[in-house]
């Protein structure tokens, strides 16, 4: 594609240190992301969205036993940078986030304009009655009222307490924002609202998006791109539009048919089993042992077959 | 699921029409709000005018966003909060009227299975534990015979063999896992009626699916009522006959499944059903008409009909003024929305 690349990641690995041994959370993960663009990761709980966006953006817990790999935004590796370096140039700045359960962290005790302003002036240097200014623009790009600045996020409701978080990620001019799970504990109206915002931003701003979800219906919201996670590892990269016509990872047919239709009469399947211990990996192909499809070969680690711009972990395809 | 889901309406429109098992009438809850220091005491009118039957053996959904009195309504229900006015009937019996045996009967005769399985379950007792007490509590004096009970619903709910779990503590199961105990609970004192609130909704996708077979299955084999309580419409038709609508604690629409998915007559209905996604990639290229704002509050709820607020079609001097009857636009079909003339 003739997109200009804004980030890519080469075999990202993000393992904790635990009494019972290394959790392998993140465990060699590729994918690249072009400008302007949307890509989800998709995947079971546990299976290690959250670390991998915590693993791009640096934000490490005291428990890590590896973190390794490399990072290029706008083509620069990121990776190497030290602390200082990577505070200063690349979070927020370049790449921000909307955390899981964000709109239940707001500051109780600090009026939400304060705090969407607060990111402006810490890393763009602004001085408050002109981050102030720009907290404000940035609650007409997500849809809050203006007047909501003056607000303590316990006035707000859950669907705009979330459009607060939002808008503090938007307000450092970030080229890319990680949004994990930003619309899953909301309700259907609300969800589609934000996802009205999330779409509205990205065509007047240019901006891109990593969303990290386990919806694989409300994910098609947002998605360009589609990347399957499970156990640690993308299993399947792919555009939207054939990922939603036809996966092909044998676990992402099973997450698709997992999903219940509101309308056509297929039958919603789930998969059985449960998906593998970070702790205690299957070896070769960490789904062989749920997979209705596997043979012999899946003892070994598949290898990632790429064929029409496609990305698929498995040995069918070989 | 889909076939016997349509056997099952054949079968249940003809059982249907006795006696109904759990009659709603004209229900209201209403919690007083104390005096703060900003604030005028009021009433959260949480349920505010509800009225239902629910026949033996048949499923309902009760679709809604949250906060629209969904669970304030099925705790009234299980006889946890006490009716402001109206009244829940059960087997011919007024629930307020029941005296404490009487309340037994009934308490036995309803099995509950709430939202989060987490919090269902006491982190300090084993699953045997958590089960023994419910069949103590519902009067099963003979050791052998409670064990020989959990045995039996742990095989319906698919914990097999049971001895894996007896011993275990929640938080050695997985989240699936705990909700089939959690439904193991709800089924021991085998009830007539199952309330299901929000019982996939901190689940997985694909154990959603799961849970929700198995809660079918055990709907269809044991003939039990069940009401389902979710803001996820996409879930509902696989499980239910009928589906209510409920905003700002009225039933605004009351259908059959497939009448309510395909002629949808409520403005919020409809938005629900415009907001509820599918996986298509064409969605990411479109924006959705969805009505904006939010729900009301229930301690000031709008005059007239309380979604014209958020109504574009709203007719000014009608909608804001008067609350809408409620009419049949079609058998077994009822709205409450002026735009809705028979
Ligand atoms: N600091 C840590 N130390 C040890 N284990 C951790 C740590 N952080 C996360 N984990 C484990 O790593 C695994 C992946 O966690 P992660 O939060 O990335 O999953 P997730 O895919 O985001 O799940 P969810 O959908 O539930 O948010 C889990 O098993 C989790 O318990
Ligand atoms: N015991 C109570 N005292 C005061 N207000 C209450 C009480 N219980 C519920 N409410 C209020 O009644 C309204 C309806 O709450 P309810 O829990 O029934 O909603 P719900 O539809 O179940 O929402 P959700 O989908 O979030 O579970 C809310 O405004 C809630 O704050
Ligand atoms: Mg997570
Ligand atoms: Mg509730």
């Amino acid at each position: 594609m003739a997109e200009t690349e804004l980030l890519r990641i080469e075999d990202l690995m993000l393992h904790f240190r635990t009494s019972q041994g290394a959790v392998q959370a993140v465990d060699g993960v590729n994918f690249e992301l072009a400008t302007n663009r949307a890509v989800v990761v998709l995947g079971e709980s546990g299976c290690g969205k959250s670390s991998l966006a915590k693993a791009i953006l640096r934000l490490l817990p005291r428990n890590v036993s590896r973190y390794s790999g490399k990072v290029f935004l706008d083509g620069k590796e990121v990776m190497a940078l030290n602390d200082e370096k990577f505070r200063k140039d690349v979070r927020w700045v370049g790449i921000s986030m909307v955390p899981q359960a964000a709109m239940n962290s707001l500051n109780p005790v600090m009026r939400v304009g304060d705090q969407v302003s607060e990111p402006a002036m810490i890393h763009l240097g602004m001085k408050k009655k002109e981050a102030l200014g720009l907290a404000s623009k940035m609650f007409q790009h997500v849809g809050v009222p203006v007047d909501f600045l003056d607000r303590y996020a316990f006035e707000l409701s859950g669907g705009m307490r979330q459009r607060v978080a939002i808008a503090m990620a938007l307000v450092t001019s970030p080229r890319l924002i990680l949004l994990d799970e930003p619309t899953s504990a909301l309700d259907v109206l609300t969800q589609a609202n934000i996802f009205n915002v999330l779409k509205q931003i990205k065509q007047n701003l240019g901006i891109s998006y990593i969303l990290i979800t386990h919806d694989i219906a409300t994910s098609s919201e947002l998605a360009d791109d589609v990347a399957v996670m499970y156990a640690g590892q993308i299993v399947e990269v792919c555009d939207a539009e054939r990922f939603f016509q036809a996966p092909q990872h044998p676990y992402s047919r099973k997450l698709m048919a997992s999903v219940p239709r509101l309308r056509g009469e297929q039958e919603p399947e789930f998969i059985t089993g449960q998906p593998p211990s970070l702790l205690a990996l299957p070896q070769g192909c960490r789904f062989a042992p749920r997979c209705p499809l596997r043979f012999d070969r899946c003892r070994q680690d598949p290898p990632v077959i790429k064929k029409d711009g496609r990305l698929v972990k498995c040995w069918k395809y070989a | 699921m889909i076939e016997t889901r349509s056997n099952n309406i054949l079968t249940q429109a003809v059982v249907a029409d006795p006696p109904p098992l759990l009659s709603i009438k004209d229900l209201r809850v209403w919690f007083e709000l104390r005096r703060w220091a900003f604030s005028r005491a009021g009433y959260v009118r949480a349920v505010d005018g509800v009225t239902f039957d629910l026949g033996y053996g048949e499923a309902i959904g009760v679709v809604g966003e949250s906060g629209c009195g969904k669970s304030s309504l099925m705790k009234t229900i299980l006889g946890l909060n006490i009716p402001t006015s109206g009244s829940v009937t059960f087997e011919g019996q007024e629930v307020a009227r029941l005296d404490r045996k009487g309340l037994r009967w009934y308490r036995s005769n309803i099995g509950y299975v709430q939202q989060d399985p987490f919090g269902a379950l006491a982190p300090f007792m084993n699953v045997q534990r958590i089960l023994e007490e419910k069949l103590i509590v519902g009067g099963i004096q003979s050791p052998a015979e409670r064990l020989e009970r959990i045995r039996k619903v742990m095989g319906e709910v698919k914990l097999h063999p049971a001895d894996d779990y007896l011993e275990k503590f929640p938080h050695m199961l997985s989240g699936g896992q705990q909700q089939r105990v959690v439904i193991a609970r709800a089924m021991l004192l085998e009830p007539k009626l199952i309330v299901a609130d929000e019982p996939v909704s901190m689940l997985d996708a694909s154990v959603r699916v799961e849970i929700l077979k198995l809660l079918r299955g055990l709907q269809e084999s044991h003939n039990l009522s069940v009401i389902y309580i979710t803001h996820d419409l996409s879930t509902v038709r696989y499980f239910s006959r009928r589906i209510f609508v409920m905003y700002a604690g009225q039933i605004v629409e009351k259908a059959l499944v497939d009448d309510l998915l395909n002629n949808a007559c409520h403005p919020y209905t409809q938005a629900l059903l415009t907001g509820t996604s599918e996986p298509d990639a064409a969605n990411a290229r479109t924006f959705k008409e969805i009505p904006p704002g939010e729900p009301p509050s229930l301690v000031n709820p709008p005059a007239g009909c309380r979604f014209h607020p958020r109504c574009a079609r709203a007719i000014a001097g009608l909608c804001d003024k008067e609350q809408p009857p409620e009419t049949s636009p079609a058998e077994d079909h009822l709205v409450s929305c002026w735009l809705v003339q028979k």
